[in-house]
């Protein structure tokens, strides 16, 4: 009785360990909510035979996953938090592979008139003027410490706001459910928006400045601190996103006739 | 209205199509709850008969914090096996963090208490009725607590059960020490979660009307096996 007992018990544990070869890697919420993942995992696993493990969580905790050696490499966007991690010895170096843009979603009732809006800081001058509700990541995420260094750079600071701003501590899709629900106004990258399901009354209503610029970059954690990370499979990993056929898959992918990421990796 | 019809209609054709990914996380989703329940049984049901049986010095405060754990936040549980299986934390070297395992073993933490409770109250009105009987044929404390075990089967199923509820359908610490991996932590309830988070809730519903059948499917199951409300003995 007792050993069958166990025997089930391992046979359950152990049923889906896994042969193949594979990597762990921490992602931002829009790669993966994009579908991009969805495009460039399976290619990956036909040409290198590598299975990547995504956790989807926002750039904060991908970081702090990678200092515990939890992943084998990040894929994430918010440069000065990044190079921190390169400096502070997590990882090995940065690598930027695309980018695509930040976009202000809201109402199409647009209270206070951010279509009509000149640039980013003139976008957020409105808002903060009108005081609309406006819903923030507040979950440490690149796109919550993007949103929060164009209010610094438009003259304002985000945490003298009153309650029309809300902090919801969420992942993009979440966060945008969120505003879906409200009517209210957010900072999103493009790609998240255009693949996102429950668009409600929100419209894209502004886009375009350069300070929305939105660049992803590969970083490997750093073998010497945990030695049980896959430092080669990393590398091949690096070497496949930076190569002609991830250019082409990440160039190609189109959500209703739009291009979502721009590849940008230097070819060494 | 409109979703929860679309959530029905998602729900049908991934069923009659039999789709291999639905197929997978409910089969994950199994896994992962019965092999929690198989061991948080093995340790709950003696556990809380014992409990019911023996008298023993700060067996008031055994049962009270007990049953107190049984309303253990998921979300602190998940994190703290996080941190206990973080590579920097004192279990790294095992690897587990953002496996089925470490699931397992969140879950196994959090239903635990709730059977031993339920098993505890059972056995204690179960205990009143044999005390003297058992007392008299001098039986060992192992022998009491197999019998009570055996002539209680049907209340601790239920006690059972209800371990396997909170277990199928409980998301926040899985999230936290599973990752949510496609093809190797996804379950229903974390794909339900991603689902939501990407605004599509036909999809997101269908996975919630299939989770609600297994858990029924799973029910009736065991209720058939172990022949209860059949013919005579109810």
């Amino acid at each position: 009785m007792i050993p069958r007992f166990l025997a089930l018990i391992i046979a359950l544990v152990f049923a889906s360990a896994a042969a193949a070869e594979t990597l762990r890697m921490a992602v931002t919420t829009s790669f993966d909510n994009s579908g991009l993942s969805d495009v460039l995992l399976p290619a990956i696993e036909r040409d290198i035979g590598l299975e990547v493990q995504l956790l989807v969580v926002g750039t904060g905790q991908a970081l702090r996953l990678g200092e515990a050696g939890d992943v084998d490499a990040i894929l994430v966007h918010s440069r000065a938090a990044e190079e921190a991690f390169v400096e502070a010895g997590y990882g090995t170096h940065r690598r930027e592979i695309m980018y695509n843009d930040f976009v202000l979603i809201g109402p199409l009732s647009d209270p206070a008139s951010v279509a009509l809006a000149g640039s980013v800081r003139d976008a957020l001058g409105r808002i903060a003027r009108e005081e609309p509700a406006f819903v923030s990541r507040g979950d440490d995420s690149g796109t919550h410490k993007r949103e929060l260094a164009l209010w610094q750079e438009a003259d304002f600071d985000a945490a003298g706001f009153g309650s029309w701003y809300r902090e919801v501590g969420a992942g993009m899709g979440a966060s945008l459910n969120t505003a879906a629900g409200l009517d209210a106004y957010i900072l999103a990258d493009r790609a998240s928006w255009l693949n996102f399901g429950n668009k409600a009354g929100l419209t894209l209503l502004y886009a375009g400045d350069p300070a929305l610029f939105n660049q992803y970059a590969f970083l490997p954690v750093n073998p010497e601190r945990h030695d049980h990370v896959r430092a080669d499979l990393s590398a091949q990993l690096e070497d496949w996103l930076t190569g002609p056929r991830a250019k082409e898959l990440i160039d190609g992918y189109m959500i209703d006739g739009e291009t979502l990421f721009t590849f940008n990796a230097e070819v060494e | 209205m409109n979703d929860i019809y679309d959530g029905l209609h998602a729900a049908f054709w991934l069923v009659v199509t039999l789709d291999a990914q639905l197929i997978e996380i409910s089969l994950r989703s199994l896994q992962v709850s019965l092999t929690a329940l198989v061991i948080a049984s093995a340790i709950a049901l003696p556990l809380g008969t014992f409990l019911a049986i023996r008298r023993f010095r700060l067996r008031r405060l055994t049962i009270s914090l007990l049953n107190a754990l049984m309303g253990l936040p998921p979300v602190v549980v998940g994190l703290i096996v996080y941190i206990l299986l973080s590579r920097s934390g004192p279990f790294g070297v095992l690897g587990l963090l953002f496996t089925p395992t470490a699931m397992i073993i969140a879950q196994v933490i959090i239903i635990t208490p709730l059977i031993a409770s339920i098993t505890h109250q059972a056995m204690r009105e179960l205990w009143a009725e044999y005390h003297d009987l058992l007392i008299s044929l001098n039986t060992s404390g192992g022998q009491r607590v197999r019998t009570l075990i055996w002539d209680g089967r049907r209340t601790l199923l239920t006690a059972a059960l209800a371990g396997f509820g909170r277990a199928i359908g409980e998301v926040g610490a899985i999230m936290i020490v599973g990752g949510n991996i496609d093809n190797a932590t996804r379950v229903l309830t974390t794909a339900i979660a991603l689902e939501t988070g990407k605004g599509d809730f036909a999809l997101a519903l269908a996975l919630g009307f299939v989770l609600i059948a297994l858990a029924i499917g799973v029910n009736i199951a065991i209720h058939w096996l172990s022949r209860t409300e059949s013919e005579g003995r109810w």
